[in-house]
């Protein structure tokens, strides 16, 4: 086929195709030096503290969704990507690229809710931009935020090579909730679920858990592939094995019902106020402790540990007891045929 | 049902079936001959849990994956020469077509529109025309009904820019030329199927061809439990056709979705990816409801098209053959880049081999 210089919109997916995309064509140009480790954030020392700065775009579709819309998600998205840093995110940049014809309204309505996102974040929007662009030229809005944060030296840090055998890896709370709400809310889908996203910034859960200090080892927002993109990353990445539990990942039974809907696995759904931790052997239980009043952290579960056997995939033990391949999704979610 | 307790009557089935297999001093075969059951075994990791001589093969019960080549290099030039919107279920996306996919086409700027449920496509006929909107007619007896429904619908409605092209197929044909094959000991067969054509209909595997059947539901303990029946009366004889999804399937099945099936289309030939041209397996419009063939109205020109001579998924369809087996699995042929149809499908088994490790 001789249209693979084309972008397809799987090359959006955060599966394979994008990580093809990102070695191939966008490190080769761009990396200097710190981009091709791929962090959430680059770290940067310095500058007095020590601060994490980070980037992230925003296409969502539609842009008003159950829970939220395309201004508080940018906020979220760029909060989240610093505090897996372990960064307690301070100052942001937003720049918007819209459409001509874009009622003001709407965008009003997305600005009020990014102003309320950042309050209650507690991070400050300090600088940005406006472009408008001829119609058909973007759909909408596309928002792109940047943002700094505090890092807590005292924990981790926030860092894949520190993994190690027996670590426990914990979730926040049920997943796949955000992207199950995005698809749902899609114009071609006429069901009617009682399902939000749950975009939020992750700070709280994460500052807590930074009092484990070193046995904090990794943290991560389980965004676009979700949880199973997560934990294949942690696994291809440490070149350990990761094993898990399908009967302790916490799940709501609306995403359960949605996903058995549309044929859509709920752990490749994307998630916008979850993270998922990696903590020293033993401190699974102290980890959940510290969470324990933090209404963003319900349903938060120990959901597996990190193994020598098979390496560098996840394996996972399933309801019925078999167990099987968890694999990372691959571009696009397809819904199913009957 | 709680987790634990699912776990636990997993464990007491898996026993069960342990011991029934133990009474066999050969390898019991059977196909799962639903792409929905290939999915499900492996999503639940069942095969993990089977006895040493239990194997279980999936059979050619994926629509995608039964279908032409042709058919998507037909769509597409429908799309190309007549501007057509083409309306389909989302597993057809990423099937290879001669030169493209529904995929390439929609990046090119081709209209593509997803749809859950066939009768959408009304809505979106109505917002496209006077552009003629396409429904890409792939499935079984699951899928055909409610389309013939959709047709039913426009029609009265006066809709005349919708149409269907049609790809259907039927499930009885393939099972009978199956059933033939004596390294298979039995069916498991599918759920959604049975629930339009019932569990009675399936009497002439075990009468003519002295197989057993069992028709399952689609969560792990109903697929154990049909496995269970299944290898009992292999087992134990006499081959039987058990419906162990009483809860869902009827034995009449649903006469009034059949009434309305037979209404619109009537049986024709049909070729299948990897069985070849099997008679009476396919739907064909009746003269009523003529109208809506896109493969009439719509005239194009669509080449023969050769699938690549390297992919086996003629033997996996049929159960011959394992995908790991397959030269391209995994290095050439990946749900990112599929060769063939089963990569690419929810409910094919490359697929399943894949996403969910080697069963």
């Amino acid at each position: 086929m001789d249209d693979k210089r084309r972008i397809l919109l799987g090359h959006g997916g955060g599966g394979r195709l994008t990580g093809k995309l990102i070695r191939e064509t966008i490190l080769p140009k761009l990396d200097r030096g710190k981009l091709a480790s791929l962090p959430d954030s680059a770290v940067i020392s310095g500058l007095g503290d020590t601060i994490a700065y980070t980037t992230d775009s925003f296409t969502v579709s539609p842009i008003f969704f159950p829970g939220g819309n395309i201004g508080s998600l940018s906020v979220h998205g760029t909060c989240n990507d610093l505090s897996c840093a372990l960064a307690r995110p301070a100052f942001l940049s937003v720049g918007m690229i819209l459409e001509e014809g874009f009622p003001v309204e709407d965008l009003e309505r997305i600005l009020a809710s990014m102003a309320g996102a950042a309050d209650e974040a507690g991070v400050e929007i300090v600088t940005g931009d406006t472009k408008v662009v001829p119609k058909g030229s973007a759909d909408q809005v596309f928002i792109n935020t940047s943002g700094i944060g505090r890092v807590d030296v005292s924990a981790g840090p926030s860092d894949m090579a520190r993994i190690e055998e027996g670590d426990e890896i914990l979730v926040s709370g049920p997943v796949g909730n955000h992207g199950m709400a995005v698809m749902l809310s899609r114009a071609e889908f006429s069901f009617d679920f009682e399902l939000e996203s749950d975009s939020a910034s992750v700070w709280p859960m994460v500052e807590r858990l930074c009092e484990l200090g070193p046995g904090l080892k990794f943290v991560r927002d389980p965004t676009r592939g979700g949880l199973a993109a997560t934990l294949n990353e942690i696994a291809a990445s440490t070149t350990k094995g990761v094993r898990i539990d399908e009967s302790t990942i916490p799940l709501d039974g609306s995403v359960v019902a949605a996903s058995e809907m549309l044929g859509i696995d709920p752990l490749q759904a994307a998630n916008e106020g979850k993270i998922v931790a990696v903590v020293s052997k033993g401190l699974g239980s102290r980890a959940l402790e510290l969470l324990k009043d933090l209404t963003l952290a319900r349903g938060a579960a120990i959901i597996g540990e990190v193994v020598s056997k098979d390496p560098s995939r996840v394996i996972m033990t399933t309801r019925i007891g078999g167990s099987r391949v968890l694999s990372e999704p691959s571009g696009e979610l397809l819904p199913r045929i009957c | 049902m709680k987790s634990g307790d699912e776990k636990r009557t997993a464990q007491a089935l898996v026993g069960e079936l342990r011991q029934l297999c133990a009474q066999s001093p050969k390898t019991l075969r059977f196909m799962e001959v639903c792409g929905t059951h290939t999915m499900a075994i492996a999503e639940s990791g069942l095969k993990s849990l089977f006895p040493e001589n239990l194997r279980l093969v999936s059979g050619p019960g994926c629509p995608v994956c039964v279908t032409e080549k042709r058919f998507i290099d037909h769509a597409l030039a429908l799309g190309r020469e007549h501007g057509a919107c083409l309306v389909t279920f989302g597993d057809l996306i990423r099937v290879p077509g001669s030169n493209g996919s529904l995929a390439t086409h929609r990046s090119e700027g081709g209209r593509v529109r997803v749809v859950y449920s066939p009768m959408d496509t009304i809505a979106v006929a109505r917002e496209e025309a006077p552009r003629p909107t396409v429904f890409l007619g792939v499935g079984f007896e699951t899928t055909s009904p409610t389309i013939a429904a959709t047709v039913k619908t426009a029609l009265s409605l006066g809709i005349d820019n919708l149409y269907v092209l049609p790809a259907f197929k039927t499930i009885h044909p393939p099972l009978r030329v199956l059933a033939g094959k004596e390294d298979l000991h039995g069916f498991l067969l599918p759920g959604h199927v049975s629930a339009i054509i019932g569990s009675r209909c399936y009497a002439y595997l075990s009468e003519q061809f002295g197989k057993s059947g069992a028709v399952a539901g689609f969560e792990p303990l109903d697929i154990l439990l049909a496995l269970r029946d299944l290898v009992r009366s292999v087992v134990d004889g006499p081959p039987a056709i058990v419906n162990a999804y009483k809860r869902v399937v009827r034995d009449e099945g649903n006469p009034a979705a059949r009434e309305i099936l037979f209404e619109v289309f009537q049986p024709s030939d049909a070729s299948w990816r990897g069985l070849g041209l099997i008679p009476g397996s396919g739907l064909a419009f009746r003269e009523k409801y003529a109208r809506f063939d896109a493969s009439v109205h719509l005239p194009v020109e669509v080449p023969d098209a050769e699938d690549d001579p390297r992919c086996r998924c003629a033997a996996i369809l049929t159960g011959s053959m394992t995908p790991d087996k397959c030269g391209l699995f995994g290095r050439v042929c990946t749900p990112e880049d599929p060769v063939g149809p089963c990569m690419v499908s929810s409910e094919g088994t490359c697929a399943a081999y894949y996403k969910y490790g080697i069963g």
